[in-house]
């Protein structure tokens, strides 16, 4: 867990709206900052309204068997959701969206960039902390870290045999994305508006 | 004049391209184009062609435009954040140049300074949403344009063989409903492949000129087997080049084989565009074979 800052409210319900929701809260990196009031006022909102299937509060999901062994007592209740709604980093989100394979997972929050911090696991996946996190458009894959151009509005011409040309060790980020779109029954989340990045919110530049 | 209005008109239109080179000196470039590309319709003028740094595509077009040509400027998102890309459209329309093609570009790596930084603010999508906002009078960040907007003709690209067509498709689209006019394909090879994926694209209703490059020699269509994104010569293909030398080196075979895709192709799509790659002068010969 990184600087992470609440999505706005109507972004979350058109996320959540009609849908069964699961919650996972990740406090690992806590004493960075979360949202922790907010995001608990948001929650119990969403709970009243008798949507939640279930709810787990943990550290450091970034790292893969520390989440599988959180996550597995509440397996049921996250089959029970069409989606399951992530309240951590960039990577959290990821680490959740690559083991829950054909669900919906989404960011509940932005990550914003704390230079000399990268995190406690790292690993494949990787968050830019750009501020406008992507990935409930893209089925929880990066497209900023995973594309080499951070293209986020769709591949560009440069992907062959499924590899990026520019780091053939790479895979092509936006076929990923296509791929869990297709396979978690999302690609119409390919027809969103055009996306323009604001750079304002990227403490990076 | 914009492309597009052909396009309307139901005429099969024909472009080619014409890289700058690398140097302030282009009567050479002028005296080709003149030669064998003033009978077709326009004439893309590359923008640092795979990220190898050149003379600017916007200042060959006005050169082209000054003789009579019709030029079309092609702009990538790689050098340029928003206010350079919206910039420079504003002085293609200043200078008359009504027909551009946006794009992404090549990553820097893979071009002569790879050392350089990548840009990417916008991508082609964001780009053309940003032309489709000058033309209504208005810059990207909600300010007013001072008089008549410009207008434009704007193109977009695709990959019709590309091994990831699903994903080429849904840009496409993505492209079309942020104002892409008309498309140009990559280097098409596999006539089959083009025909299923105009299948698919038809549903767009946008005009689809067909990419053609003239393969030189087996080695260069080897070299783009393993090497370019969204290509792939046929064995067979390669045969026929590796068959006579001394004829695929006269560029004979090459023009054979690429006006046969023409001919297949031509039913399913509304025009051709050729990157002759130097090859400028083969252009006539093969538009007469594929009977354009």
């Amino acid at each position: 867990m990184l600087i992470t800052e609440l999505k706005s409210k109507e972004a979350i319900q058109s996320l959540t709206d009609g849908k069964k929701v699961f919650i996972i809260n990740c406090h690992g990196c806590r004493e960075v900052y979360f949202p922790l009031d907010e995001a608990e006022a948001l929650q119990n909102e969403l709970k009243a309204s008798g949507s939640v299937t279930g709810c787990v509060t943990t550290d450091y999901i970034c790292n893969p068997e520390n989440m599988e062994l959180r996550l597995q007592p509440h397996m049921e209740e996250i089959k029970a959701a069409d989606l399951v709604l992530v309240f951590s980093c960039g990577v959290g989100v990821q680490t959740v969206a690559g083991y829950l394979d054909g669900k919906m997972v989404c960011a509940g929050c932005d990550t914003i960039r704390l230079p000399g911090f990268q995190g406690v696991t790292p690993l494949e996946q990787d968050c830019g902390q750009c501020g406008e996190c992507y990935l409930n458009l893209t089925g929880g894959i990066c497209p900023i870290t995973a594309c080499s151009k951070s293209l986020v509005n769709g591949q560009c011409g440069g992907s062959k045999n499924g590899m990026c040309e520019v780091d053939p060790n790479m895979e092509c980020g936006w076929e990923r994305i296509y791929r869990r779109l297709e396979q978690i029954g999302r690609l119409d989340a390919l027809k969103c508006p055009t996306q323009v990045r604001n750079y304002a919110t990227d403490d990076a530049v | 004049m914009k492309i597009t209005e052909l396009f309307e008109r139901g005429e099969f239109v024909v472009s080619a391209e014409v890289g700058p080179p690398k140097g302030c000196h282009i009567e050479s470039l002028l005296e080709e184009a003149k030669t064998y590309l003033s009978g077709i319709t326009a004439v893309n003028v590359t923008d640092n062609q795979s990220s190898v740094m050149r003379l600017g595509s916007l200042a060959v077009c006005k050169a082209l435009k000054d003789e009579g040509l019709t030029p079309i400027f092609q702009l990538t998102c790689r050098d340029r954040n928003r206010i350079a890309l919206q910039s420079d459209l504003l002085s293609a329309a200043m200078l008359g140049i009504e027909n551009v093609l946006l794009l992404t570009g090549d990553h820097t790596k893979m071009g002569d300074h790879p050392q350089a930084k990548p840009v990417f603010d916008l991508d082609s999508v964001s780009l053309l949403h940003t032309a489709k906002l000058l033309e209504e009078g208005e810059d990207l960040g909600g300010n007013k344009l001072v008089g008549e907007p410009p207008k434009f003709a704007k193109g977009a690209v695709v990959s019709p063989c590309s091994d990831s067509v699903d994903a080429q498709l849904a840009k496409m689209e993505r492209k079309v409903r942020a104002g892409a006019d008309y498309f140009q394909t990559q280097a098409v090879y596999e006539p089959e492949k083009f025909i299923r994926f105009m299948e698919k694209a038809s549903q767009f209703g946008k005009p689809v000129q067909l990419g053609i490059v003239i393969p030189k020699s087996a080695g260069m269509a080897k070299y783009m087997n393993d090497n370019v994104a969204g290509i792939h010569v046929p064995q067979e293909m390669i045969d026929e080049l590796k068959a006579d030398k001394e004829k695929t080196k006269a560029g004979i075979t090459g023009v054979e084989i690429t006006a046969r895709i023409i001919k297949e192709c031509k039913p399913y799509c509304q025009g051709v565009h050729i990157m002759a790659l130097g090859w400028e002068s083969k252009v006539p010969a093969l538009l007469e074979q594929a009977g354009i």
